[in-house]
């Protein structure tokens, strides 16, 4: 490794926001090597720049940024009522201007946590759910639970740097003896593979899980078996204990457990305040892309709530009737603006028909199914590598990151919304 | 007892050693390779044998002095392991240690291009003349990408 091409930057490859990770340039200043960096980290830095970047077009044709951001200006000034999604892979600044558009453009706006994380997000923002820092678990935590989620595929790094093998304040003796990790999922994992205990439960048995854990808790049900759950009664009175006798615990939710719970995340809330009156337990969702976080936090700033929001002349209306799903299938939406988002792969096809039927504006660096069906598509620069900014990681810290390759052929997110900004 | 089977076991003492099982054991302990034995490698009537012995062993072929191998396919860069190695905390305990990436170049394992390498294995706790059975880099390990032969 030559000291001399190599920059210190973040990893925006998914939300652990890895401050330590080295990359390696050769002299035409190319990406040649990472290190420290997982396989995600290291596909971003080295792949994402050169391959399926986006070009600006209009209907399918190239045409230049100044025609395709007048095109936007045009499309998003004559709507009625326009909906803006995604921000979930932009910096906070850029966030801002997308929260300030849609203000301006009386817009709905929404985000990816909508469809994910947004359950346990809209408890932790306004501080209803207790939480901790990635920081506290390495120092602190001896429990950690893996709950419908899996670190190990999703977060690589997520073990080894903050929540089981590394050595903190409180933490000193080494992962054998120090941590006591659980994973609670449906199928044996790659993480519950490292896991000291892995509780196999049953496709929705998150809620009947919960419902045991409460009355165990209470001493209400003992060593017997419990029932239908898959869960040996001895193996379950041993969660209940480790549970109960934590010095510093924390569950990281998953998808699994949050699409699980949908309609009784209130059961889950009761399961955190009960295993607080034993323990000092937290929770850290596991949020995908690097900066949703940040998404949430920034429209809770400027409305009071965290997603699925709609602007009105100042005023701020909020439901589930305002999600990205909602708009689009209600036909209510007339012309949506993407940003760093790819709904098209993540929504249901009857929506992404919807998406495709209105004038779609997508800012991206990379050619997505989304951008397939757009009207107008924006290039951006790819933020963490050719644009600079800061963003939110998963426990709420926030972390600068750097622009080691800037491009000046490809504007950044910021520069685009202002310019939109100027415009309607 | 597998490779000791399918050698010719005439103890023809061409390898060095006294008989065929001291040479099996020898293969094993990596002191000897199986291209030692003239006979299995010549013969052709070891022919079979020779080519089973060839594939049991081509692992060994892969690995490094402490019969480390990392397979690179199945890695995800985690860094599980050059955290929880005991060799890496104690050479580095102010990076791998408590979670970064590593700060010098005594470490035993490090992440480069999303894949774990191995440097120093040296200093590995399975090699040298005190060496222990030490699991510290595989039973962290999510994908099973590192094993010892």
């Amino acid at each position: 490794m030559d000291a001399n091409n190599v920059a210190r930057v973040t990893c925006p490859a998914c939300a652990c926001l890895c401050r330590d990770v080295d990359l390696e340039f050769d002299d035409r200043g190319d990406i040649v090597h990472t290190y420290n960096a997982c396989r995600k980290g290291a596909a971003f830095f080295m792949g994402s720049y050169r391959e399926n970047r986006a070009l600006p077009k209009i209907e399918g044709k190239p045409v230049s940024i100044d025609d395709a951001v007048k095109s936007t200006v045009e499309i998003l000034s004559n709507a009625k009522n326009p909906v803006i999604f995604g921000l979930d892979t932009s910096s906070l600044e850029t966030q801002v201007l997308g929260v300030g558009l849609a203000r301006k453009l009386n817009a709905a706006i929404d985000d990816t946590s909508s469809l994910c994380q947004g359950l346990v997000l809209e408890r932790i923002i306004p501080g209803s759910m207790k939480t901790c820092t990635l920081d506290d678990v390495r120092d602190y935590s001896d429990v950690m639970v893996y709950w419908g989620s899996d670190p190990a595929n999703s977060h690589p790094r997520h073990m080894s740097k903050f929540s089981y093998f590394p050595r903190g304040k409180k933490r000193q003796k080494g992962w054998e003896t120090d941590r006591m990790p659980i994973c609670i999922d449906v199928r044996k994992s790659n993480t519950a593979g490292v896991c000291k205990k892995f509780y196999k439960i049953e496709p929705k048995g998150d809620e009947g899980l919960i419902n045991d854990l409460l009355l165990s808790l209470d001493g209400k049900i003992g060593g017997k078996e419990i029932g239908g759950k898959g869960i040996d009664g001895k193996e379950f009175a041993k969660l209940t204990n480790i549970l109960k006798k934590a010095e510093h615990c924390t569950i990281f939710s998953g998808l699994g457990l949050v699409y699980s719970l949908k309609n009784s995340i209130k059961l889950f809330d009761a399961l955190i305040e009960k295993l607080n009156e034993y323990a000092p337990t937290h929770v850290i969702p596991m949020v995908g892309h690097y900066n949703m976080r940040g998404m949430t936090q920034t429209l809770y700033d400027a409305s009071g709530y965290i997603n699925k929001v709609r602007f009105s002349d100042g005023e701020v209306d909020h439901g589930s009737q305002y999600s990205i799903t909602s708009t689009l299938q209600g036909k209510e939406a007339d012309a949506a603006l993407i940003i760093g988002a790819d709904p098209v792969s993540s929504i249901p096809l009857k929506t992404s028909i919807s998406l495709a039927g209105i004038p779609t504006i997508t800012i991206d660096a990379h050619e997505t199914p989304t951008t397939m069906i757009s009207r107008v598509v924006i290039p951006a620069a790819i933020t963490g590598i050719e644009a600079g900014g800061e963003a939110l990681r998963m426990d709420g810290v926030k972390h600068e990151l750097s622009a080691p390759r800037e491009n000046k052929e490809v504007l950044s997110d910021a520069e685009l919304l202002k310019r939109i900004l100027e415009g309607v | 007892m597998e490779i000791y089977q399918l050698l010719p076991k005439t103890n023809c003492k061409e390898c060095g050693e006294s008989t065929c099982m001291a040479f099996a054991v020898k293969i094993i302990s990596r002191e000897h390779g199986i291209k030692e034995c003239t006979p299995l490698m010549e013969d052709s009537k070891y022919a079979a044998e020779k080519n089973k012995l060839l594939e049991m062993l081509k692992p060994m072929e892969d690995a490094g002095e402490t019969g480390l191998i990392i397979h690179d396919d199945k890695c995800f860069g985690c860094g599980n392991c050059v955290v929880a190695c005991p060799v890496n905390v104690a050479n580095d305990p102010e990076g791998a240690a408590i979670g970064d990436g590593p700060s010098n170049d005594k470490v035993i394992l490090k992440v480069v291009d999303g894949v774990v390498v191995a440097q120093n294995v040296g200093e590995c706790r399975r090699f040298g003349k005190n060496r222990i059975l030490c699991n510290a880099c595989i039973d962290p390990c999510p994908s099973g990408a590192i094993e010892f032969v």
